[in-house]
């Protein structure tokens, strides 16, 4: 089992990887970084953040609480995974 | 009342929102036919300015060409002015099948069929062909209509960082799986007059066993070297299986789209896609019109190298003037500001120097990208470049950004 510390290098890993071209913009992606309100990820490209998180962390996150708001930063994105794995 | 204060008010803060954001978007009443100099009466009331058209797509300088105005007479009066029934009612003409063809035989496909828009091509292919045991991978960047359309279909969806194509084969080696693969780009990218590299999509699309589908509304007519768009730029014509583009661009800018490419496809969309089934047949005055154009471009190349010179020559002259240009071979050229008000500011400037153009910004293109997007056309001469080129650098010289780099705008104006 991860831990908190663990799981949010692994998102904002991932996040750096699947939507991060530009390396400067890379280093200065932080866990509080707006990443839908803030333009760097796009509602629609989300998707794959949510199936990335459900196959990893073997939960189902259901499309009411999937929502722009919940995956705005790593941080919240972070909660997010926690509730699930707890509530499973 | 249904329509109470309430609801009234309700709209009433969302536009201003919209006003307060900076968002609202305004129309500009144009006097005259489309073309390079068009007289514009700007705000609502004011005297008419004559301008020089720096933001239309009439790449090939068709909309207002004589010879397709014959053609949009003539075939009004020969076919008459409505259809009154969508295409499988009563609404399919024999000039609506000669203008499919003459497509087919443009694009270098199997089969075309027409719809009222590429919005609505868009719109309709995708749930026409895929169903929920299927998956989409398409370009981040790739028309907000493509967007709409694989929203309205059932296929999962999944997409690659802009024109990345380790991306995109770790994506297609992630969905193999799948019942059918369907990458989906843009042939050249609206804000950015990027191109596609067709060439190394259709071979990793070969090697995962993958469909393609190219909207190829931004180069239809003019890129390639006899203009037939992307794939014929990068040699892979007859190798796109699904081609949505536009005939309200550069093939006489008045209306209509199709999808073009596998035979089987285009029968499904006859059978599946709404708006095909629900949404009335193109007017018979644009079937003519869009006929003539595709005759008109066949016999010569003469607009689309014109086009293409012109092109070269903007690049280069804005380019040697210090603009930050984003380096491309296309007739879009985007002139980088970063900066929204800036991108508004110059536009404002330009338009009292009798250049039309807009500077576009997020939400329309990414944060901190604004830019004004100038597009060519085979309409303009080189005078007008010239008065083009000159108007932007002395707006250029009085915002002080002439020489700059990304790095130093953004420093000076903040994104």
């Amino acid at each position: 089992m991860e831990d908190d510390a663990k799981l949010r290098e692994t998102v904002l890993a991932y996040v750096k990887d699947e939507y991060i071209d530009d390396e400067d913009e890379a280093e200065e992606l932080t866990p509080d970084t707006p990443l839908i309100s803030g333009g760097i990820v796009d509602s629609f490209s989300m998707v794959s953040l949510k199936v990335f998180l459900e196959k990893r962390y073997a939960i189902k996150i259901p499309d009411e609480d999937a929502t722009p708001t919940a995956f705005d930063t790593v941080a919240k994105i972070v909660e997010l995974v926690k509730r699930f794995k707890e509530g499973k | 009342m249904a329509y109470s204060d309430k609801v009234r008010e309700h709209y009433q803060k969302t536009i201003k929102e919209i006003h307060e954001g900076g968002l609202f978007k305004e129309e500009r009443f144009i006097h005259s036919p489309q073309a390079a100099d068009i007289k514009v009466e700007y705000p609502e009331g004011a005297e008419l300015a004559s301008l020089i058209n720096m933001c239309a797509n009439n790449y090939l300088g068709l909309s207002s060409h004589p010879e397709v105005i014959k053609a949009a007479h003539d075939g009004l009066d020969s076919r008459g002015y409505g259809m009154s029934s969508v295409r499988f009612i009563c609404g399919t003409q024999d000039i609506h099948r000669e203008l499919q063809d003459k497509l087919t035989k443009f694009l270098g496909t199997e089969d075309t069929v027409l719809f009222p828009s590429c919005m609505d091509a868009n719109a309709g292919v995708f749930e026409a062909i895929l169903g929920e045991e299927d998956v989409i991978i398409a370009d981040r960047l790739v028309h907000a209509s493509l967007i709409d359309g694989i929203r309205l279909c059932k296929a999962q969806y999944d997409s690659f960082k802009h024109m990345n194509m380790d991306h995109l084969a770790q994506k297609l080696e992630m969905h193999q799986d799948k019942r059918i693969r369907l990458v989906v780009t843009d042939g050249v990218f609206s804000m950015d007059g990027d191109m596609a590299p067709l060439d190394e999509m259709v071979a990793l699309c070969e090697r995962y066993d993958s469909m393609i589908l190219l909207d190829d509304s931004h180069a239809t007519g003019f890129i390639g070297k006899t203009g037939k768009g992307t794939h014929e730029h990068f040699g892979v014509v007859g190798k796109i299986d699904i081609i949505t583009t536009t005939l309200g661009k550069a093939l006489g800018g008045a209306s209509g789209g199709c999808v073009s490419g596998r035979r089987e496809i285009v029968e499904m969309c006859k059978q599946r896609a709404r708006p095909y089934l629900f949404s009335n047949t193109m007017p018979p005055v644009i079937v003519a019109a869009a006929s003539r154009v595709l005759d008109i471009i066949s016999e010569t190349t003469e607009r689309r190298d014109k086009l293409e010179q012109n092109t070269k020559y903007f690049r280069e002259k804005m380019t040697e003037a210090g603009f930050d240009i984003r380096p491309g071979q296309t007739p879009i050229v985007p002139v980088m500001l970063y900066n929204a008000q800036l991108s508004q500011d110059m536009a404002k400037d330009l338009y009292a120097e009798g250049i039309y153009v807009i500077g576009f910004f997020y939400p329309v293109v990414p944060q901190g990208q604004a830019r004004i997007r100038c597009q060519l056309s085979a309409a303009h001469e080189r005078e007008h470049l010239d008065k083009a080129i000159a108007a932007f650098k002395k707006v250029g010289a009085k915002h002080g950004i002439l020489g700059l780099k990304k790095k130093e705008i953004i420093e000076k104006f903040g994104v």
